[in-house]
């Protein structure tokens, strides 16, 4: 539940913070906000188009492949895996946070670490995803691949897909090179000079919000 | 440059202790919400047991509520100020509009243009599969789709 308000609290009169969060948090939601309208632009882009298209390509054929294994009988598996290593750096962010709150210094650099670890991971599944398909003929302006009725497919399904991919991809790289400041930063003890480890919330709301997007996009490329 | 206590004094008691397992649980959750919409994925591209419209309806359903997860949870605004709530939560109903109606005048541009596209009508003449009682009073005006 939202924070219980003692009896007479005026949060809009002044003094105090009306959003009970110090500036820099409330300034990430905002930007946050707007990135999420960008993604959303994006997204809702590529189903007008979809919806506009008479036919598209079946991603349980587009997305089958598998590093090392090659054809999977199983398509989207190399997908789920990329879902699930996102959600679990999501989880070890969270924990890094808890971390902060106790004041732990040793936990929140081993949680960030694995933090890191994640989102290193995941870009290099996005990037090997990205290869394999450039490698059967995908690339903006080149889509090898039949829709679901028969009829040749246009580049638009490879365009919004390196597009909107890419773009994600670009939010988890910088995300991953401000993870791993604050990972410097706690080591050499300014957020235990500061006495608190607000920035380090900071950088966790922008990396859930990162996997959020994932999970739309993950949903509108690979399911729907 | 030191600026996080420039601020007005900040409540930074969340009226609750940060609870792993809260976490847990939520990520427990997240996972089986996704592994069931992949189940369901696969079992419909081996036997085509739903229609895709349904599936596709609660692949959404199953993503709003991971969404719903990970903000309440992980970005802890269920926790939060009823105001800071209500700004993410007031302006985000926007995209349910901003959804409909592009869907929607995708979809009309489709039929549209289906109509009035002489190779279209001739492949599928036999069946009047588009809905010929579209409004024509969509002013969807796309931009043009190869």
């Amino acid at each position: 539940m939202a924070q219980a308000v003692p009896a007479g609290q005026k949060w809009w009169a002044g003094g105090r913070s009306p959003f009970n969060v110090e500036y820099g948090k409330l300034m990430m939601w905002y930007f946050l906000m707007s990135d999420a309208f960008t993604f959303g632009a994006f997204l809702i882009s590529y189903g007008t188009i979809r919806f506009s298209s008479n036919s598209w390509p079946d991603p349980n054929e587009v997305f089958r492949s598998f590093p090392i294994i090659g054809e999977m009988k199983i398509p989207l598996a190399f997908v789920s895996l990329m879902t699930f290593i996102l959600i679990m750096s999501s989880v070890t962010m969270v924990l890094a946070v808890g971390a902060g709150h106790n004041n732990d210094k040793k936990s929140v650099m081993k949680w960030m670490f694995f933090t890191i670890l994640g989102g290193l991971a995941f870009l290099g599944c996005q990037a090997w995803e990205w290869t394999h398909l450039h490698g059967e003929g995908a690339w903006w302006g080149r889509n090898p691949f039949m829709n679901i009725n028969g009829s040749p497919s246009s580049t638009n399904f490879t365009n919004f897909f390196f597009t909107i991919t890419g773009f994600h991809g670009f939010h988890v790289f910088s995300g991953v090179i401000i993870n791993i400041i604050m990972l410097i930063m706690t080591w050499r003890g300014v957020f235990e000079r500061r006495g608190h480890y607000l920035m380090i919330e900071k950088a966790g709301l922008y990396w859930h919000f990162v996997d959020l997007v994932w999970v739309f996009v993950f949903t509108c490329f690979y399911l729907l | 440059m030191e600026n996080s206590h420039t601020t007005t004094a900040v409540h930074t008691d969340d009226g609750h202790s940060f609870s792993t397992k809260a976490i847990w649980r939520t990520f427990w959750i997240l996972l089986i919400i996704t592994v069931v919409e992949l189940a369901l994925a696969i079992l419909y591209y081996e036997t085509d047991f739903l229609p895709k419209h349904f599936l596709n309806g609660i692949f959404v359903i199953g993503t709003l509520a991971k969404a719903f997860f990970i903000i309440a949870e992980f970005m802890h605004l269920r926790y939060e100020n009823r105001n800071l709530i209500m700004s993410i939560g007031v302006p985000a109903m926007l995209f349910i509009w901003f959804l409909l109606a592009f869907l929607w005048d995708g979809n009309s541009y489709k039929n549209l243009r289906n109509r009035y596209d002489s190779h279209y009508v001739d492949k599928y003449k036999a069946q009047p599969k588009e809905k010929e009682g579209e409004k024509k009073t969509e002013e969807g005006k796309k931009p043009g789709v190869e």
